[in-house]
């Protein structure tokens, strides 16, 4: 054996007056970052092993660890970080491209920070939502050109629309990223809010099904899990080009992640790796992705919205607009910072653009060329909060998707090991040890209560801003001022500054 | 009656209950860091983990209808309270001779040789709380402390 110049991230503290050597933190740990010492009749710690997922931390009855950064200093190197020079230890160790899990965590801009929303003051009431009717309704699909209307009806058929009570569902998440009670509470507290998940490519597991009317299926490059009664059973079909985590690549479950469960509903052999290839190798242009568009609608006799789900990248709005005339009724926007259960580090941290700037330019250009009516759009890719909502309607977004903060909201505390399988919250694992962790019962209340409490947050600002409806809000970005943006930033966000 | 049942599929095998149990059962009541530090010879848990990865559950007493151990106890230490269902074992005239041991069909008594023999087993909380330590302490609700309710809704 050779030198390792790897040191642990992570120290493990325990204070010794609290500690009853129960060994909880040694049963929960499943990267054995606690040991119990027959011997010595008394728990030791691995640092080197630990993660900082905080399960230990959580689940100690007396409170009596705490994790902290090694504290062992490098010497002082503004270009060589401890960073960067880990990754090459870990590189010349391995020999092995850095993997990682989440979404991009360095510190570039976070535009939604740098917006402030308006209020009514004097001039116009503002609105109290407890007293007063509040409307997030929104609805999700290609809206006519023009509405006619005679005797008091509509006259045209209106294109297929998902029907939700707040304007926020659950992004795509695989099963085989995440575990199948992931997927329940997801799909239960869906349910309960009267919004949409999503499948993600693995395919709907069979428990599933029942909650089909509020499921969206996804269509990926893998095409996993999917045939006729998948399409059918689904309230919406989404195409996955691209993930704002890793655009441009594909995705690859390993095989010791396909187990029974995972295999039938991604229906391929059992212990085999699924590999997603980076493109649709059917869709080479626009006008092949508008073939797969009509293939599912025609599977699903045009009675399901298609969405289209895309990275934000460069050229983002002209993308955009082929979507649009390519017949798609949803555009999906998925950010730089949006989340994975595994990608190729420097792909995660450097590939990509902000959803805030890839929005305001989607909406804009969509608006420009006329057909903006044509589409619903909605974005993802770290929603943090309630506000981040409401300033994502204000630039434009019909409604978002959130992943990150749903998982954190059943347990996961971004420790950004997914990719290992060893998520100690039963979250982001296969292992039926780790998956009992996460109860589909406490998980769906979670989940749930997080976009009720969303959902009331954003009544709060809509009223402040004497609004009552989130209809009125949409694409009203004179609701938004910058602060500590360039022109060129405001120009393209496409507001002001604020005083202005 | 209310008893506690355990859903394994939710058992994470921690064992916070059997950590909660013996502190409820301290003189330190529940006062975890007193009573694994200060007691010389802490209780022992009246709740037990089974295991075996990845299956896992906690069994206490099963408090039975017709408890065979309240009739094999040759002192009569061991009751079933006519009113409230709980079956106890009244420490002072347990003489520890383990007949309630070999007889429980569960093997939810264990021997507490701590000082004076006794057997040892889950009273459910029944001077404590409204709820039983192992329940209010579970993290993952895999136990429930409720009426049984059998398929055909019998109580």
């Amino acid at each position: 054996m050779s030198i390792n110049c790897l040191t642990p991230a992570f120290l493990i503290e325990r204070d010794k007056d609290r500690c009853i050597d129960c060994q909880v933190c040694v049963r929960q740990c499943a990267n054995e970052a606690h040991r119990w010492d027959e011997e010595e009749q008394r728990v030791f710690s691995e640092d080197a092993n630990c993660v900082n997922c905080h399960r230990c931390v959580v689940m100690c009855p007396t409170k009596a660890l705490h994790i902290k950064k090694f504290p062992l200093e490098f010497r002082y190197n503004a270009n060589w970080t401890q960073e960067a020079m880990r990754a090459i230890y870990l590189q010349a160790e391995t020999g092995g491209v850095l993997l990682t899990g989440m979404g991009n965590d360095r510190p570039y801009p976070i535009y939604w920070d740098h917006m402030l929303l308006n209020a009514s003051q004097v001039t116009n009431p503002s609105i109290d939502p407890l007293r007063e009717p509040m409307e997030l309704k929104t609805y999700l699909g290609r809206k006519p050109d023009f509405l006619k209307i005679k005797n008091g009806k509509l006259l045209e058929d209106i294109p297929p629309q998902l029907e939700l009570e707040l304007p926020i569902m659950f992004s795509a998440m695989s099963f085989g990223s995440i575990s199948l009670n992931a997927h329940k509470s997801l799909a239960a507290a869906a349910k309960k809010a009267g919004t949409y998940w999503n499948t993600g490519e693995g395919g709907l597991h069979k428990d599933l099904v029942e909650h089909g009317d509020h499921t969206i299926v996804q269509v990926a490059s893998g095409r996993f899990g999917v045939d006729a009664d998948y399409l059918k059973t689904a309230a919406a079909i989404e195409i996955k080009i691209g993930q704002g985590a890793k655009p441009g690549i594909g995705g690859h479950l390993p095989g010791e992640k396909v187990g029974e469960e995972v295999s039938q509903t991604r229906m391929i052999p059992l212990g085999t790796d699924a590999i997603s290839p980076a493109p649709h190798h059917d869709i080479y242009s626009i006008e092949d992705l508008r073939q797969l568009i009509y293939s599912l609608k025609e599977a699903t006799e045009y009675q399901k919205p298609i969405f289209v789900k895309i990275a934000a990248v460069h050229n983002v709005a002209a993308i955009a607009s082929g979507i649009v005339r390519a017949g798609a009724d949803v555009v999906a926007i998925d950010g730089f910072r949006g989340g994975t259960g595994a990608a190729p580090l420097r792909t995660r941290d450097s590939v990509g653009i902000p959803i805030e700037f890839a929005l305001a330019a989607v909406d804009t250009r969509l608006r420009e060329e006329g057909i903006r009516n044509k589409v619903s759009l909605v974005v993802g890719g770290s929603i943090r909060n309630s506000s981040d909502i409401v300033k994502a309607v204000a630039l434009g977004a019909d409604a978002v998707y959130i992943a990150t903060s749903a998982l954190i909201s059943l347990g996961c505390h971004m420790c950004q090991k997914c990719y290992t399988g060893k998520c100690n919250w039963g979250i982001a694992t296969q292992d039926p040890q780790l998956t009992k962790r996460l109860n589909p019962e406490i998980g769906a209340e979670r989940a749930a209560n997080l976009l009720k409490a969303w959902a009331h947050e954003i009544e709060e600002l809509l009223g402040g801003m004497g609004i009552n409806a989130l209809e009125s809000l949409r694409g009203n970005r004179l609701m938004l001022r910058g602060i500590g943006l360039t022109d060129r930033e405001l120009n393209i966000l496409g507001i002001k500054a604020a005083g202005e | 009656m209310k008893r506690v049942y355990a859903r394994e599929e939710y058992c994470v095998g921690c064992k916070l209950c059997e950590i909660y149990c013996i502190a409820a059962h301290s003189k330190y009541k529940n006062d975890l860091v007193k009573t694994f530090k200060k007691e010389a010879n802490p209780p022992i848990s009246r709740i037990l983990v089974e295991e075996s990865r990845p299956v896992s559950f906690a069994l206490q007493c099963r408090h039975c209808e017709d408890a065979p151990c309240t009739k094999a106890c040759i002192v009569g230490a061991m009751q079933k309270n006519p009113k409230t269902g709980v079956v106890t074992n009244e420490e002072e005239r347990c003489v520890g001779c383990w007949t309630c041991v070999l007889v429980c069909p569960f093997g939810a008594i264990t021997r507490d040789e701590r000082g004076h023999k006794v057997a040892s087993k889950c009273d459910l909380c029944s001077d404590n709380s409204q709820m039983p330590a192992c329940v209010e302490h579970c993290p993952n609700r895999a136990l429930v402390y409720s009426e049984y309710v059998s398929n055909n809704g019998t109580k």
